[in-house]
């Protein structure tokens, strides 16, 4: 290999490799599904369809939020094959607030504190293989933190 | 603005357990400052974690995170001393990120 060649090369695999995760993932940000005000509308722009209830998605959030401004949940999904967790808000101005994607080395769990900006239901859902299942869990609030 | 992450990678029960403490004000674009000014929209839209360099997790977000993001995850067949690392880019397109260690418990 002529060095010029190996050097464009070395050249080009650097810049790759500090550019292009970045950008090829600020393309990825669904706009419009984060932008809706409408949870099923950010829900069919995911491509979520035909959700099944299942008591195999776990939700742990406080019954009472003193403050919507800072709300902790963990979920966890105890469904085979689970590569994805989108969270939403269903009355926030912005229902969707969250959409984790798993690797197979990456337990599907977290833990994230969210804003709510009233009393509503919480609504997870996951995408396991091609199906998808949800589960919500209402939490009452008393102080709107969504401002 | 500083943009350090507090982060903690700790082995315990079989898998690794990584917290991260994000700042970041992700202010909505909907709230009014003192003088009645919108403050613009200034979020963290996309988060990565890797384990010793491959993605184990990615995240998009929308302002309905709070204000310094938390995040907790666990990872399967990671083991002490290798090295998670988390970045985030926001609206603006200013990115951080930051590595640890993973420690016993």
């Amino acid at each position: 290999m002529h060095r010029r060649n190996f050097l464009k090369l070395i050249l080009g695999a650097t810049t790759a490799l500090l550019l292009e995760p970045l950008n090829a993932l600020a393309a990825l940000w669904n706009k419009p599904a984060f932008d809706t005000t409408k949870i099923k509308e950010a829900t069919q722009l995911l491509g979520i369809h035909d959700e099944m209830i299942s008591t195999d998605i776990q939700i742990i959030a406080p019954d009472r939020a003193e403050n919507g401004a800072v709300v902790q949940v963990e979920i966890k999904s105890n469904l085979a094959n689970t590569d994805a967790i989108y969270i939403l808000v269903e009355k926030n101005p912005t229902p969707l607030i969250a959409h984790f994607v798993f690797s197979t080395d990456t337990e599907p769990s977290l833990v994230t504190r969210i804003k709510m900006a009233e009393t509503s239901d919480i609504k997870v859902v996951v995408k396991a293989g091609a199906q998808f299942f949800t589960r919500s869990k209402n939490v009452i609030v008393l102080e709107n933190g969504c401002g | 603005m500083s943009n350090n992450m507090k982060m903690r990678a700790q082995f315990k029960g079989g898998l690794v357990e990584v917290k991260v403490l994000m700042s970041h004000p992700m202010e909505t674009g909907r709230k009014k400052d003192d003088f009645g000014q919108l403050i613009p929209a200034h979020f963290v839209q996309l988060v990565t974690a890797t384990l010793n360099g491959k993605t184990v997790l990615e995240g998009q977000w929308g302002t309905g995170i709070a204000k310094n993001p938390y995040l907790t995850f666990r990872l399967k067949g990671a083991k002490v001393g290798d090295i998670v690392a988390v970045t985030w880019l926001d609206n603006r397109g200013t990115s951080a990120t930051q590595d640890i260690a993973v420690t016993a418990a």
